[in-house]
């Protein structure tokens, strides 16, 4: 298997196709804007892929709803106000039960914000941000490596739970070039059942997730409910790093976690026992396995590039067994290794 | 012996449709059904309903369906038709779906010239959510929300959907159609056959504007309301076929 | 050219269209009412129609079956 130098949305773009993504739509926004050029230059030489630059975001998740539906495998794409857009239609492909990946190469907000890296959407990822009871499979990756794996492995997601997901990423990890390695895609497995190709000689079907009837609504929610309690138990997913002998833990993801790593090894080399839980699914929050580590470690630091949103989740996994702090450098801002070791250090002072 | 000239068409289920008495929906089903069982095209047609009155069209319509968000069924049928071009794929939609909140996705799928077919049911009013003003609505027109008549300086003007349409080089077909009379239903249901052939043929983005009966929220009866369409609305709109590229588009496709 | 039609009064809802457009005039309002609340239209002069369908093409319930000889 071969090592290519990819930049981080090249390697989301080149991952998709390999997956077996056969339809891709988006609109241009920085600081994603590789990823869809990528899919214009790939999807079309794929055989039967479409690329289609639609005129807005809204019409980008409207479109790969339609085409998950006759049973491709579909992709599309946006940084944070073009995600914010397409939110009715995470809800509806959440309603409808169709696969489908969603990429949000994050920048800073809110409103227009900037075009630099930011983590300030973890709410709207996690919470929704669409309306209705529903939730989406959130995988933040860490290194371009897991840029690579985790969307393919979104594809098989989506395909099992027959519902959307989405990948957390930032302006940075989307321009960082690392090698990696694309790894085998698995082999698709999605029943035609699901899929609308026409009745032929045989029954009509319909998708919809307009639900009249209130009993009939309810048990539809009941029934995503379960498929999420589902997902929660099977697919959780984190990373535990310099663990075993902390005693304070970072908890970071994505971009921040890269910086919290190179802020350990500074603090480390101080003689400051300092390690890190990486949750890379944001939702399923791994909150068992933080709540775990509470029972001999007592201080957490929440370091996002935020004013603070998977602190909530954090608090929650918790729930009130360990002293949290928090760090975080909203707006595009991108903290340095170098501050947090240093924050950190003033914290475990004051501790002592 | 006699025969049947005229019975259900089989691509509409047998349920009783929920639309008021009178409304252009039940008639313009009927003839979208005929031509699909005329064109024996029921196993290969997809279809995306609106959201609007005819949000529920997967109850009468026979063939596959799946429910689009208010405005964008031309985006999720431009998907399943660049998906699966071999399938008869059609958006239905009333004025505030394709005029108003999905006027980007229904210009630009005509733009990008997708081959798909397009029945916009006018009837001047947001009918489902009881009577609003719509883009089409006409001036001077009272709605729930134009109270004192649609004016133009508050309001805006009525939007003419043909007119437009007919202007993006991307459009092959597009026809504005009556439902009001014996004549008029029949000349729409030629109109919704010639544009699912435009689209069976190849030739691109078929469009087919109904003016259709709205009498619950015109607040009149529906003779009435065949008047008004005869005496208000066809001068707003206009009947007749705005753009026909159909044997220029054929002529290309033979050449090729 | 004789006809006749067949209406099914459950599904008519009283718009009047079949009335309005009969060329001849030959369907009417009914007195009872039908299981949906309105009163469904009836034909008369039953020997009289010719199986024109104009009625049939205007009803928008599809209420109304046509036949011609």
């Amino acid at each position: 298997m071969n090592k290519v130098l990819m930049s981080g949305n090249n390697i989301i773009g080149e991952a998709a196709i390999r997956a077996g993504c056969l339809f891709y739509a988006g609109y241009p926004i920085t600081p994603q804007n590789e990823l869809t050029e990528y899919m214009a230059e790939h999807m079309r030489k794929a055989d039967g892929g479409v690329f289609i630059q639609s005129e807005s975001e809204i019409a980008a998740i409207n479109m790969i709803a339609g085409a998950s539906a006759t049973g491709v495998r579909v992709m599309t794409s946006s940084s944070s106000p073009g995600i914010s857009l397409k939110q009715e239609g995470i809800s509806s492909m959440a309603a409808c039960e169709l696969p489908g990946i969603i990429v949000n190469i994050m920048r800073g907000g809110p409103g227009l914000g900037n075009i630099l890296p930011s983590q300030g959407d973890y709410f709207q990822a996690t919470r929704g941000g669409g309306h209705g009871d529903y939730r989406t499979i959130v995988y933040a990756p860490g290194t371009c490596q897991e840029l690579a794996d985790l969307t393919m492995d979104a594809f098989d997601l989506a395909d099992k739970y027959r519902t959307p997901v989405m990948i957390l990423a930032d302006g940075m990890m989307g321009q960082m070039m690392e090698p990696v390695i694309f790894k085998k895609p698995k082999p698709r497995q999605y029943s035609e059942k699901f899929m609308l190709r026409g009745a032929g000689t045989g029954k009509s079907k319909f998708i919809r997730g307009l639900y009249l009837d209130p009993i009939d609504s309810e048990e539809h929610n009941w029934k995503l409910a379960r498929k999420y309690d589902v997902i929660t138990k099977n697919e959780t997913l984190h990373e535990e790093h310099n663990i075993e002998d902390a005693q304070m833990v970072i908890v970071a993801y994505g971009t921040a976690a890269r910086i919290a790593k190179g802020a350990i090894k500074r603090l480390r080399d101080q003689g400051m026992k300092v390690g890190l839980f990486r949750p890379i699914t944001l939702w399923p929050f791994p909150e068992l396995k933080l709540r775990a580590l509470s029972a001999k470690i007592k201080n957490f630091l929440v370091f996002e590039m935020s004013t603070g949103q998977m602190l909530d989740d954090v608090r929650l996994a918790l729930q009130g067994y360990a002293n949290i702090e928090f760090h975080g450098r909203p707006g595009g801002a991108v903290p340095t290794p170098a501050e947090l070791a240093n924050v950190i250090a003033r914290l475990c002072d004051k501790n002592d | 012996m006699a025969k049947t000239v005229f019975k259900r068409p089989k691509s509409l289920k047998e349920n009783i449709f929920h639309y008021c008495p009178g409304c252009g929906h039940s008639i313009v089903h009927r003839l979208v059904a005929e031509v699909i069982d005329e064109m024996d095209i029921r196993g290969i047609t997809i279809g995306v309903p609106p959201a609007g009155c005819a949000v529920l069209a997967y109850n009468y319509f026979d063939v596959d369906m799946i429910e689009a968000p208010h405005g964008r069924g031309p985006a999720m049928a431009t998907a399943i038709k660049r998906s699966l071009p071999d399938r008869v794929v059609f958006s239905y939609q009333g004025d505030g779906d394709l005029a108003a909140i999905g006027i980007a996705e229904s210009i630009h799928a005509a733009n990008r010239g997708e081959n798909i077919t397009v029945i916009f049911i006018n009837n001047a009013c947001y009918g489902m959510t009881g009577g609003q003003m719509a883009p089409t609505t006409i001036l001077k027109q009272r709605t729930t929300t134009s109270p004192a008549g649609r004016h133009e300086t508050l309001d805006g003007y009525p939007v003419n959907v043909s007119e437009i349409f007919s202007q993006l080089k991307g459009s092959t077909y597009i026809e504005r159609c009556i439902v009001n009379s014996p004549a008029g239903v029949n000349k729409t249901k030629k109109a919704i056959k010639k544009a699912f052939k435009c689209q069976v043929d190849g030739l691109g983005f078929s469009m087919v504007e109904i003016l259709s009966l709205c009498p619950t929220n015109w607040k009149m009866t529906t003779i009435d309301s065949c008047k008004w369409m005869d005496e208000v609305m066809i001068k707003e709109f206009p009947l007749g076929v705005f753009k026909d590229t159909i044997a220029a588009a054929k002529k290309t496709a033979e050449a090729t | 050219m004789k006809g006749h039609i067949k209406i099914n009064k459950e599904l008519c809802k009283e718009c009047h269209l079949c009335i309005y457009f009969c060329p001849n005039g030959h369907i009417i309002p009914a007195k009872e009412y039908n299981i949906q609340g309105y009163r469904p239209v009836c034909i008369t002069a039953e020997k009289e129609c010719n199986g024109c369908a104009i009625c049939a093409t205007m009803c928008p319930e599809i209420a109304i079956e046509v036949f011609r000889e």
